[in-house]
């Protein structure tokens, strides 16, 4: 019984963490990005998931925003879990492969607009900083 | 064995009693306290629950039977509490059928119905205790409460419900019921795992977080589209 409970539970866990990862990125994905993340970042309109990995270290730089601590970590285990899949399940099942590029690449312009945040967060603290 | 938690332990439940006060103060300030007010009354009584709980460890230790007491009783009255913050997402998101007397009559009889389940399972084992009951029933509520929120989930794509705050509440209880039942029958089929220990506190401070950021990021009025967030595409 405990077994099933697990195996169930397990399942929908899976469920539930994609679709609130997706609904997380949905927030975003309208926003555009300025031209100097676009500069920065090389991604001209849309994203490749292997952008990703390079705006996360872009971010590192940048001063954090106490809000997007957790969320960031939330898209950053989701991507985790997409090149999980694709190595491993996406290698049987091709159709897999084409659905984890596109949700890798959602969460790489995901990531750039919170960079495009980040940036104009630091702008305004340096202003602050400068009327004082 | 050691009489008290540790570093780590007390850390994060420290966060989650933080957290759990930083929905309440998120949903005042964004003037969701009263929307939602069985959810913010339910993180309000968590914290209330966790400096209680405090209380007890500080004066009895943890491995005193009256804060076992303290914590397995609180921690069925917070369950019962949570799964009526999850009906009251139902009524939410049945706003506009006004089916709201059988979602209520609904809850009640589930709820009667898992506390007569617990109690028969109690029955049958050797140690007959109040605390295996209520232990029993936090258990069952979680399981029952995943399914519970895995239907409104159901529901909300099949209804096309687009009120962003509502859906990202409902995701992270998701995760938060499924991630806890999963906890409790990993409990059940490996008692001896220490890590178990580590991990129900944990996912305990995630709800609050999601809930957080739920209340400050979002307006009420804010919509998005569920066919970008079903696994398969709609």
């Amino acid at each position: 019984m405990a077994t099933l409970i697990f195996l169930l539970s397990a399942a929908a866990l899976l469920q539930f963490f994609i679709s609130y990862s997706r609904s997380l990125i949905a927030a975003s994905i309208k926003q555009p990005l300025s031209a100097e993340v676009r500069d920065v970042t090389g991604i001209p309109s849309t994203a490749a998931g292997e952008d990703f990995a390079r705006v996360i270290q872009l971010l590192d730089l940048c001063p954090e925003r106490p809000e997007e601590r957790g969320r960031l970590r939330a898209i950053n285990a989701y991507f985790g879990l997409l090149n999980f899949v694709s190595s491993t399940l996406a290698r049987v099942i091709p159709a897999l492969m084409s659905w984890t590029e596109m949700e890798r690449a959602q969460c790489a312009y995901f990531a750039a607009v919170t960079l495009d945040r980040r940036i104009a967060f630091s702008r305004d603290m340096l202003a602050q900083q400068s009327e004082v | 064995m050691p009489d008290s938690i540790g570093y780590a332990q007390a850390a994060i439940w420290f966060l989650g009693t933080i957290l759990e006060v930083a929905v309440v103060v998120c949903a005042v300030t964004r003037h969701s306290f009263r929307r939602y007010l069985c959810l913010n009354l339910y993180m309000f009584f968590s914290f209330l629950v966790s400096v209680g709980r405090y209380q007890a460890l500080s004066h009895f230790g943890l491995r005193s039977s009256e804060y076992k007491f303290v914590y397995y009783y609180s921690d069925a009255v917070l369950t019962i509490f949570l799964y009526l913050a999850l009906i009251t997402l139902y009524l939410h998101v049945f706003d506009e059928m006004k089916v709201e007397k059988y979602v209520r009559l609904a809850a009640v009889i589930l709820l009667a119905g898992t506390a007569l389940f617990s109690y028969g399972v109690v029955q049958q084992s050797q140690h007959r205790m109040l605390t295996s009951f209520v232990y029993e029933l936090s258990q069952n509520l979680y399981f029952v409460g995943l399914v519970l929120t895995y239907l409104l989930w159901g529901a909300i794509l099949k209804l096309r419900e687009t009120r962003t705050q509502l859906i990202q509440l409902v995701l992270s209880l998701g995760v938060y019921f499924s991630a806890f039942a999963a906890t409790f029958a990993l409990e059940n089929m490996f008692p001896k795992l220490e890590s178990v220990t580590y991990i129900a506190p944990v996912f305990g401070c995630l709800l609050p977080l999601a809930w957080a950021y739920a209340f400050w990021r979002f307006p009420h009025d804010a919509r998005m589209s569920t066919a970008r967030l079903a696994m398969v595409p709609r």
